[in-house]
């Protein structure tokens, strides 16, 4: 599983105030923390900030990167502030995410044609939130020919089937789950990703509602997820549901994750 | 009271017990007045009173508002001029950009379930689309709605159009990344939390 720390984001409290007190120790010790509990990608977003976003997505891959090798995601829909982020960045990082929304799709695309960024292809159009499975496929199948046709690779795309509360509608869930059994066949070697806790939006215990959503998405192919990697019960819950899903030799990773302790407690 | 029956299965999420006794109210003469607003609003309210307090959860609130629904149906070819009245039209929508609708649409669900003429003009709705409906609708209050930070300018941008034509619409926001302080900032009349607190706020609005 491909793991996007989500922490490092402006809309929370913390970060924002991180932010403005030009705090980077607080910023790095959140990156640390997640990159040593398994992240590979630091997400980071200014996007509360209206003017100042592109100075401060810019300050804060500076500031993760001091401290961790790991390659940042950057999250953001406005060029000029994704821009002014990758002008920062070391390595190859995942940008934070194109979609079939015309305006988006027209400004970042040039951005990442011909690049070997890492990209989530968001599976929204100006036509609204796809309701359907097959709304998603469409979507979909637009935007990954689109990526294709610009020259990035195919397996450096993740696409995002959108995630919508099960709270207003039963078929939410299965939509999602069953657009990435279907996304994962129709174009090999691609991956998934998902924020995903936006299942549980309405409902009470949202933490256990997230934690088998996850399950249930991951015996599906999902390969990707933007989650919180200090959740260690949603940590360990991926790890017990890949070894299931048979994506774990010898069940390897599962031991280790239970010499490390992970599952205790 | 057997208006109270009709109350408790909107709590209950009883559509077929609403349903029946909706109409055995109806047959026996009960005045359909009574029967809209003591039976199901009021239900509605206590509906959004219990989930503001964190009781009742969303599917909840879809069912009651269903329940309701269908005990509506049954009483308005019955309705006169005046009972059918609304209480206020609301002109509803997302701001341009955003397209994320589910927490308008459980705002617009309430307000109808409060009986608001609900004018729901979808997703991704621009300025001047806001400021022509609710003249053509004479609208009491316009709601916005956002879920990014990147479209709550939409929302700054549609309070000015709306105060730069001349109008007295009232204009309320909310939605995730959305605040009181926001509110004041951009000369919003008023911010809700959720949407039983957007029923009070146009309820203050328009009283």
């Amino acid at each position: 599983m491909i793991i996007i720390g989500e922490l490092i984001n402006a809309s929370r409290k913390a970060i924002k105030a991180a932010i403005e007190a030009g705090d980077a120790a607080a910023i790095q010790q959140v990156a640390k923390d997640q990159a040593e509990a398994g992240a590979d990608y630091i997400d980071v977003n200014a996007g509360i900030f209206v003017g100042q976003e592109p100075e401060y997505l810019k300050w804060l891959v500076e500031t993760v990167q001091q401290v961790t090798d790991k390659p940042c995601a950057i999250d953001s829909p406005d060029p000029s502030a994704i821009e002014a982020a990758l002008a920062a960045h070391r390595g190859t990082p995942m940008i934070n995410s194109i979609s079939l929304e015309k305006d988006r799709y027209d400004k970042l695309m040039p951005i990442i044609a011909g690049t070997q960024m890492k990209v989530i292809a968001l599976c929204m159009s100006d036509d609204g939130m796809p309701q359907t499975v097959d709304d998603r496929m469409k979507i979909a199948d637009t935007l990954v020919n689109g990526l294709v046709k610009n020259d990035i690779p195919v397996e450096n795309i993740f696409v995002d089937p959108l995630v919508q509360p099960v709270s207003v509608d039963k078929a939410f869930g299965t939509g999602f789950i069953n657009a990435i059994e279907r996304i994962v066949a129709a174009f090999p070697g691609i991956h998934t990703a998902c924020g995903l806790s936006n299942i549980s939006y309405g409902l009470p215990a949202r933490k256990f509602m997230n934690q088998t959503f996850m399950t249930m998405a991951i015996a599906k192919g999902l390969d990707g997820a933007i989650i919180n990697p200090l959740d260690k019960k949603m940590m360990a819950n991926i790890i017990a549901a890949e070894a299931l899903a048979g994506r774990d030799n010898f069940c390897m990773n599962y031991l280790k994750a239970f010499r490390a302790g992970m599952f205790e407690g | 009271m057997a208006t109270q029956d009709i109350f408790n299965a909107v709590i209950a999420f009883d559509e077929e017990t609403v349903k029946a006794r909706t109409q055995a109210e109806l047959d026996g003469g009960t005045d359909i007045g009574t029967i809209l607003n003591d039976g199901l609003i009021s239900a509605m309210d206590e509906v959004g009173e219990r989930f503001s307090a964190g009781e009742l959860f969303v599917p909840e609130m879809l069912m009651a508002a269903q329940a309701m629904k269908a005990g509506l149906k049954i009483l308005k070819p019955h309705l006169s001029a005046g009972q059918s009245k609304s209480k206020g039209v609301v002109v509803i929508g997302t701001v341009k950009g955003d397209l994320h609708d589910i927490g308008k649409n459980l705002v617009s669900m309430m307000m109808e379930g409060a009986g608001f003429e609900v004018v729901d003009l979808g997703v991704d709705v621009d300025s001047e689309k806001f400021v022509k409906t609710a003249a053509e609708k004479s609208a009491d209050v316009i709601a916005l709605s956002a879920l990014l930070t990147t479209t709550m300018p939409s929302m700054e941008s549609t309070v000015k159009a709306v105060k730069e034509a001349g109008m007295t619409t009232r204009t309320i926001i909310g939605g995730a990344p959305v605040t009181q302080s926001f509110a004041d900032q951009i000369g919003a009349d008023g911010y809700s939390a959720d949407a039983p607190g957007a029923v009070k706020l146009v309820k203050q609005l328009v009283g």
